[in-house]
């Protein structure tokens, strides 16, 4: 794996894996961090709740390196990610982190074993070695026989377990997943949240869950709840560790 | 008619059982830890019978006390329809206990909010639980376990909904 820049390989600081200090960030007028703090350990599995327009997503979008807040700090496994020019950000992205959104986002143009695969091959792994490593994803994910279907082709709940083989197939530290069950009907986003849990512990990833449904929140094994841009632990929930 | 004699009736309804076989029926998908004690069922079979929704066979050869059949009658299937046909009262939620402590609070310029907070951390708890329940469990208690998320997410929204208003509901109860 292509080490992203200037992290060690443990934890970072207080026992923290990733953690947001103090964000502050704004679109145009409109504040959406004031102030957030949240700190996630090590293999922990975080649901971030909250009503719409509070703040959730930015808070993910901050803590993966996807947008630079304006004020406060985003540290991961030791290295401060809110400092790191964008060339580091994309690398730690595309090396650290795996990422489930709402609709699952596949290339259209690309077969779904070719949708997997692509974190790798932009690793610089080899095409052949890439889809050899998909293959055990597919049947882990009751995806077997779709290898080389196009994202129109899936059904919505298919196209969401492609997304998940794709986010979790390169071995990411922290899984984001932002309303990953959002666009399914009740059953089949259970079926892809069993599957998001069983992985993640499976590999022990850290995932950070945005998500306004309880009953998605519910497996999760801590939540937090993102109010006016600023993050409250539930009783008996440290915000910090 | 209550919840246990209907249930027992719908039992019969399947087939006709000594009252042992109910007990262990009711108990496997109905009991969920409050096992049906025997003289309950014992009377509630009498008195089903009494009101001609069930007839109780010969007592049988044999050795032990469970020595007699249950049969449902027309009656009594037309009674186990009719339960499952009407719809359950729906829970007249304003009156809950939650209502009645947040309103209390915002009265008394307590901190509403921190309660609810409190409420939402519990609920989740219990929805962590039911949602294990599901995951480990066979289709039977995954239906149970959907039955209380679903209460529970339906009150969490209640929760929600009650935190965003809180500013405006404090001013109503308090003018």
């Amino acid at each position: 794996m292509t080490g992203a820049v200037g992290l060690s390989s443990g934890d970072g600081s207080r026992g923290c894996l990733i953690e947001a200090r103090d964000l502050v960030k704004s679109f145009g007028p409109t504040p959406a961090l004031r102030g957030a703090d949240l700190s996630v350990r090590a293999g922990e599995i975080v649901a971030v709740m909250g009503p719409s327009g509070s703040g959730k997503s930015t808070l993910l979008h901050c803590l993966a390196g996807i947008l630079v807040p304006e004020g406060g700090e985003v540290w991961f496994a030791g290295g401060r990610v809110d400092a790191m020019r964008e060339t580091e950000r994309s690398a730690l992205r595309r090396d650290r982190f795996g990422f489930v959104f709402q609709s699952g986002q596949l290339v259209p143009e690309l077969t779904a074993e070719e949708n997997v695969a692509l974190p790798l091959l932009l690793r610089g792994v080899r095409r052949s070695r890439a889809l050899q490593e998909t293959r055990d994803w597919f049947e882990r994910l009751a995806l077997s026989g779709l290898e080389q279907r196009r994202s129109g082709e899936l059904s919505g709940g298919q196209a969401q377990r492609v997304a998940l083989a794709r986010a979790l197939v390169g071995g990411p530290r922290v899984l984001f997943a932002d309303e990953p069950t959002g666009s399914l009907d009740s059953l089949t986003g259970e079926h892809v949240m069993e599957l998001l849990v069983a992985a993640s512990r499976d590999q022990g990833t850290t995932v950070v869950l945005v998500t306004h449904d309880p009953r998605v929140a519910a497996y999760a094994e801590r939540e937090v709840v993102v109010r006016d841009g600023k993050v409250s632990a539930l009783a008996g929930d440290p915000v910090r560790s | 008619m209550s919840l246990v004699p209907l249930t027992l009736l719908g039992l019969l309804e399947r087939e006709p059982s000594h009252g042992y076989d109910l007990k262990r029926d009711y108990d496997a998908y109905f009991g969920r830890g409050r096992p049906l004690p025997f003289g309950q069922v014992y009377a509630t079979l009498g008195r089903l019978a009494r009101d001609g929704k069930v007839v109780a066979g010969e007592v049988e050869p044999g050795a032990g006390p469970d020595r007699k059949r249950y049969v449902i009658t027309h009656q009594g299937v037309a009674e186990v329809e009719a339960w499952l046909a009407e719809p359950v009262e729906p829970e007249p939620h304003l009156q809950t206990v939650l209502f009645a402590k947040v309103t209390l609070a915002l009265m008394l310029d307590r901190p509403a909010e921190r309660y609810l907070d409190a409420q939402r951390a519990v609920h989740l708890q219990r929805m962590r639980e039911l949602t294990d329940v599901r995951r480990a469990g066979g289709v039977v208690d995954a239906l149970l376990a959907d039955h209380g998320l679903f209460h529970l997410e339906a009150d969490l929204r209640w929760i929600d909904v009650t935190a965003a208003r809180l500013s405006s509901l404090a001013e109503a109860v308090r003018a």
